[in-house]
């Protein structure tokens, strides 16, 4: 079965990348532009796995994963990708329970085989 | 019964307690003290029990019935309640050597000399009547004992002359018993244990020999004590047992038990016993409890007398105060008769004994030692023999004169009522002693004014009165005031009556003794000599040494023999060496330091007082005594103490105040670094950014070699256009960094701000034109110029334009104009607006606002605050004022080119 992806950036270029490469793998996509469309695109989407920027207006990334996680969403991978990198934000964002920590920019291939790892397809 | 027979039994009963006593004494001489004992101690403060308590107890009883309890309960509630009180004055008196009341007052109040004589005097004035009373009490018993079995009323006995007068001889004897226990040698410590030994026995003694008489009375006489009191209820008694108003009502127990619980502290012979004789102050914990058990206990049967008395001899001729001894003595009970007269003898005995050593004590060591030593009237090496020869004449002429106001009150009531005026007397050392005790501000002038207010009023209204009363002064002084002066009444000063007379007295004497001693003691600057012992007094506990000002140095050689006068060669070299060894000496050195000579004054504070002890050392010091340079500097050094610590306080406000100012500095610098740190991350948040998309994008490009024209196109296209956001943005990074650290270069020169305007539109046009927009230009002709850095300032004038251009609907415009000597440029949009609380966020770096329509513009966030840098740099202004839905209007101000302006 053909796993999901929800792609969270408000940064149009960015998500135009991720997008490309996550169905150039065979993944289906969808993309939510803040916090908020995200939470909502989780419920209706119902991905397998959140490609999430942290610096978002209105909810920021943190919170989306909080929130996710609070509502029950063991399952849901979540690799956040910010462009911040400071030790005690990547604390932050692993203890919320995300399930791996990106900082921009990141290599195209290595993202790949990481959502394909964490997705536990080959 | 014999006079023979009450001779010798009184007779043996004194050599029973000169055994104890001697007893007591050779205990202490080998070290194996009998009165380290708290059992003795509570026992010894019951000296307070006189045969005023032993007879004239009941006297009262059968008069007020109750109303003889107060003396009793002040007491209980001070030992009880007040025993911390007692400790702090044991502790200062210890540590400062302090042997009497006097002493004690005069030390805590600069060491004044004034002030110890003043107290003596009261003190002795105050007690010799007291005294009488207790001359009186053995005699008159002896005098009734003798006639046994019939039995007299004390007013039918005659005053026999004096060589037969065996009260002379009473009073003889006990001065010889006092002299042998009381002046033995002198003693820093002033500690008599034998005497003390005889004491707490003779307590014993009085105590048994009443509860005897209670029990036979009660018991024997009587059926009991339910059988007593039907039959007191029978013969109308029974307003002996209600708080009625011939016992003066209830202002007078309050002011009965206040006076009494001052009396249980301040009665010399109590200060003696409680204070001076107190080994180690946690006996106290002992006779808390025990004291009072013991007035309970010798005031039990008091009622039960005092009842069996009225009934059983009525109306009849036999005085009330003599109940205990004629009870026995009617129902033919000889032997207990004879021991009531011995209980009471011990009673008289025990106060008189304490009395007088307490009042020795203090005569010579506060009144006559520091007076002769002012007038230099003695040799100093006769002094020891001198000491002890003013305490035996002082104990001598205490109890001659106690004797010859009891030959000359006799049966008046200026001795009748003596009791309560003695403690209304010692009463008024209350206000100084606690007031010092207690309160660093109380000064030795408030001090003697309070004293000798409080003891006047007391002279007038109590003293003055007994003495009218006995018919010494006419009775109109009594009835009508002096000269006729009826305010002045001694009874109703003023016009205050409705109290009895000793509630009267103590209203008045506190009050002018209170009111003078706060009063002058706020009023006045105390002596230099004073702040050191007032706190070395109040804060006894924290404070374990004096430090004073006195700066003397004496020889060793000197000291040491001044010592060896006072206590003996023995004990002047056990005190130095203990000094010595407490400082580690291995030699003494030939000259003695402050300190030492601060010790040495303490040591013989002891022996003569704190008073005399300065002036004895002062003789000694290498200046012979202090002349009035040396007062002066001493003054001197005082007022610049004073003077430094002052500068001290100003100096560590402004230390704080200086502290304070590095911590909001630091607290300061701490925001900015923080400020900066927040900086550099959004800084390198915006540069990641669109690296992520062009690494990205590249990636894309480079691993999939198989894409679609037009896709590539697309991404390169992208590729492109993050390469274009990364250029201003690094740009504007550096000019605001350069803004910041004041390093940017300026090449200012007179600019004409139309041109600058003009030539950015004509650039900014094209971006009006992308959005469908038009750009209103409005620039008056012949503007006069401003002094700036033209390319800056087209920076500004892009940035509000393209600003415009990211928001304008229709139409934009940009006005220039002249006001007040200044250019303003106004940069209008008809755009969705910016939300007030955004309207200061714009000019923070990297802060974006939301448009009124929640969205976020592109660009950097960078470029309204360095405009706003720009513009301030140059001397002006630059805001916003926007009405959200309606467009916004940024503007700025130059100032015109001075030359132009004027």
């Amino acid at each position: 079965m053909t796993h999901k992806v929800l792609i969270v950036d408000d940064e149009p270029n960015i998500v135009t990348s991720l997008q490309f490469l996550m169905t150039r793998r065979g993944y289906l996509t969808q993309v939510a532009r803040d916090g908020e469309e995200a939470l909502a695109a989780v419920e209706s989407f119902r991905p397998d796995l959140l490609l999430l920027d942290v610096n978002m207006p209105k909810v920021d990334g943190y919170e989306v994963v909080q929130r996710l996680r609070d509502a029950g969403w063991r399952d849901l991978r979540i690799i956040m990708l910010t462009a911040k990198g400071r030790e005690t934000e990547v604390a932050k964002g692993m203890a919320l329970g995300a399930d791996l920590y990106v900082t921009k920019p990141f290599s195209t291939r290595e993202l790949v085989d990481q959502v394909a790892a964490l997705l536990g397809s080959p | 019964m014999q006079p023979w027979v009450v001779v010798v039994a009184s007779a043996g009963y004194l050599g029973l307690l000169f055994a104890v006593a001697y007893y007591g004494d050779r205990r202490a001489d080998t070290g194996r003290s009998i009165i380290d004992n708290s059992t003795v101690y509570a026992l010894s403060l019951a000296v307070y029990a006189t045969s005023w308590t032993y007879y004239g107890s009941v006297g009262r009883a059968a008069t007020t019935g109750v109303g003889f309890l107060p003396i009793y309960l002040g007491p209980t509630l001070m030992l009880a309640l007040g025993w911390l009180v007692l400790r702090k004055i044991i502790r200062i008196s210890r540590r400062n050597r302090i042997t009497s009341l006097a002493d004690f007052l005069s030390a805590r109040y600069g060491k004044s000399t004034a002030l110890g004589g003043l107290v003596t005097v009261i003190a002795v004035i105050g007690i010799v009547p007291y005294i009488a009373l207790q001359l009186k009490a053995v005699s008159n018993t002896f005098e009734i004992l003798v006639r046994y079995p019939v039995i007299v009323s004390t007013t039918e006995l005659s005053q026999p002359p004096l060589v037969q007068d065996h009260a002379l001889y009473v009073a003889l004897l006990l001065a010889a018993f006092t002299i042998v226990f009381g002046t033995r040698h002198l003693d820093a410590t002033e500690r008599h244990e034998g005497m003390v030994a005889a004491i707490a026995f003779e307590s014993v003694v009085k105590l048994v020999a009443f509860l005897m008489v209670g029990l036979f009375v009660t018991f024997g006489l009587f059926g009991g004590l339910g059988d007593l009191v039907t039959r007191a209820a029978a013969a109308d008694l029974r307003h002996l047992f209600t708080l009625g108003d011939d016992t003066g009502g209830y202002s007078s127990w309050l002011w009965l038990t206040v006076l009494s619980m001052l009396a249980i502290l301040l009665l010399p012979r109590q200060w003696q016993i409680g204070v001076v004789e107190n080994v180690d102050e946690r006996h106290l914990t002992r006779a808390m409890w025990l004291f009072p058990l013991y007035l309970l206990a010798i005031n039990a049967f008091v009622l039960p007398v005092a009842l069996g008395g009225l009934i059983r001899f009525g109306s009849g001729p036999v005085d009330a105060d003599t109940y205990v001894l004629a009870l026995p003595m009617a129902e033919g009970q000889r032997a207990l008769a004879l021991l009531v007269f011995i209980g009471g003898l011990s009673a008289a005995t025990g106060m008189i004994i304490v009395e007088t050593i307490a009042l020795s004590t203090m005569v010579s060591n506060s009144l006559v030692l520091p007076f002769l030593l002012r007038r230099h009237a003695v040799r100093e090496r006769d002094l020891p023999r001198l000491v002890l020869g003013i305490r035996r004449t002082t104990i001598v002429v205490v109890l001659l004169l106690g004797y010859a106001y009891f030959r000359v009150a006799g049966e008046t009531s200026a001795l009748v009522s003596i009791g309560l005026v003695s403690f209304a007397a010692v009463a008024q050392f209350a206000p100084a002693l606690l007031g010092g005790l207690f309160w660093k501000g109380g000064t030795r002038d408030g001090a003697l004014v309070g004293l000798a207010a409080g003891f006047a009023v007391w002279l007038y209204t109590l003293l003055l009165p007994s003495f009218a009363e006995s018919g010494w002064l006419p009775a109109s002084f009594l009835f009508e005031g002096p000269f006729g002066l009826g305010f002045l009444r001694p009874r109703e000063l003023f016009g205050l009556t409705g109290m009895d007379p000793i509630s009267h007295a103590m209203f008045w004497s506190m009050l002018v003794n209170i009111g003078g001693y706060v009063g002058v003691s706020l009023a006045r600057r105390p002596h230099p000599a004073e702040p050191g012992q007032a706190a070395l007094f109040v804060d006894v506990k924290t404070r374990p040494t004096s430090a004073r000002l006195w700066r003397g140095r004496a020889s060793m050689d000197d000291l040491r023999r001044l010592l060896e006068r006072f206590l003996g060669p023995a004990g002047a070299a056990n005190a130095l060496d203990a000094y010595a060894s407490r400082l580690g000496w291995t030699q003494p050195p030939v000259e003695a330091d402050p300190e030492l000579v601060d010790h040495v004054e303490t040591l013989l504070a002891g022996a003569v007082g704190t008073a005399s002890a300065r002036v004895l050392v002062g003789s000694v010091v290498t200046e012979e005594r202090p002349g009035i340079d040396e007062v002066m500097e001493i003054l001197d050094e005082a007022s610049q103490v004073r003077a430094y610590s002052r500068e001290l306080e100003a100096k560590s406000r402004e230390l704080e105040a200086v502290t304070a100012d590095l911590r909001a500095a630091n607290e300061r610098l701490r925001e900015l670094d923080q400020l900066k740190d927040d900086f550099v991350s959004t800084v390198s948040h915006e540069l990641r950014t669109p690296l992520t998309s062009i690494r990205a994008f590249s990636e894309i490009l480079l691993d999939n070699p198989d894409l679609s024209v037009d896709d590539r196109q697309q991404f390169l296209r992208q590729v492109v256009e993050e390469t274009e956001r990364l250029t201003p943005l690094i740009n504007q990074v550096l000019d605001l960094s350069k803004l910041e650290s004041g390093r940017m270069e300026w090449e200012i020169a007179a600019v004409d701000v139309g041109d600058v305007v003009r030539g950015s539109a004509e650039s900014a046009r094209q971006l009006f034109a992308q959005r469908g927009a038009t750009l209103d230009v409005h620039v008056p002709h012949a503007l006069p110029p401003v002094l700036a850095d033209r390319d800056r300032l087209v920076q500004v004038v892009l940035n509000l334009l393209s600003n415009a251009a990211k928001f304008t609907r229709t139409t934009a415009a940009v006005d220039v104009s002249v006001h007040d000597g200044q250019i303003r440029v106004d940069v209008r949009d008809d755009g969705p607006g910016i939300n007030t609380a955004d309207q200061q966020i714009i000019f923070e770096k990297f802060r974006q606002g939301e448009d009124a329509g929640g969205d976020r513009p592109q660009g950097t966030g960078l470029g309204l605050p360095i405009s706003r840098q720009i513009v301030e740099h140059l001397g002006g202004s630059l805001w916003v004022e926007s009405d959200p839905g309606r467009g916004s209007t940024f503007s700025f101000t130059l100032p015109m080119a001075k030359e132009e302006r004027s």
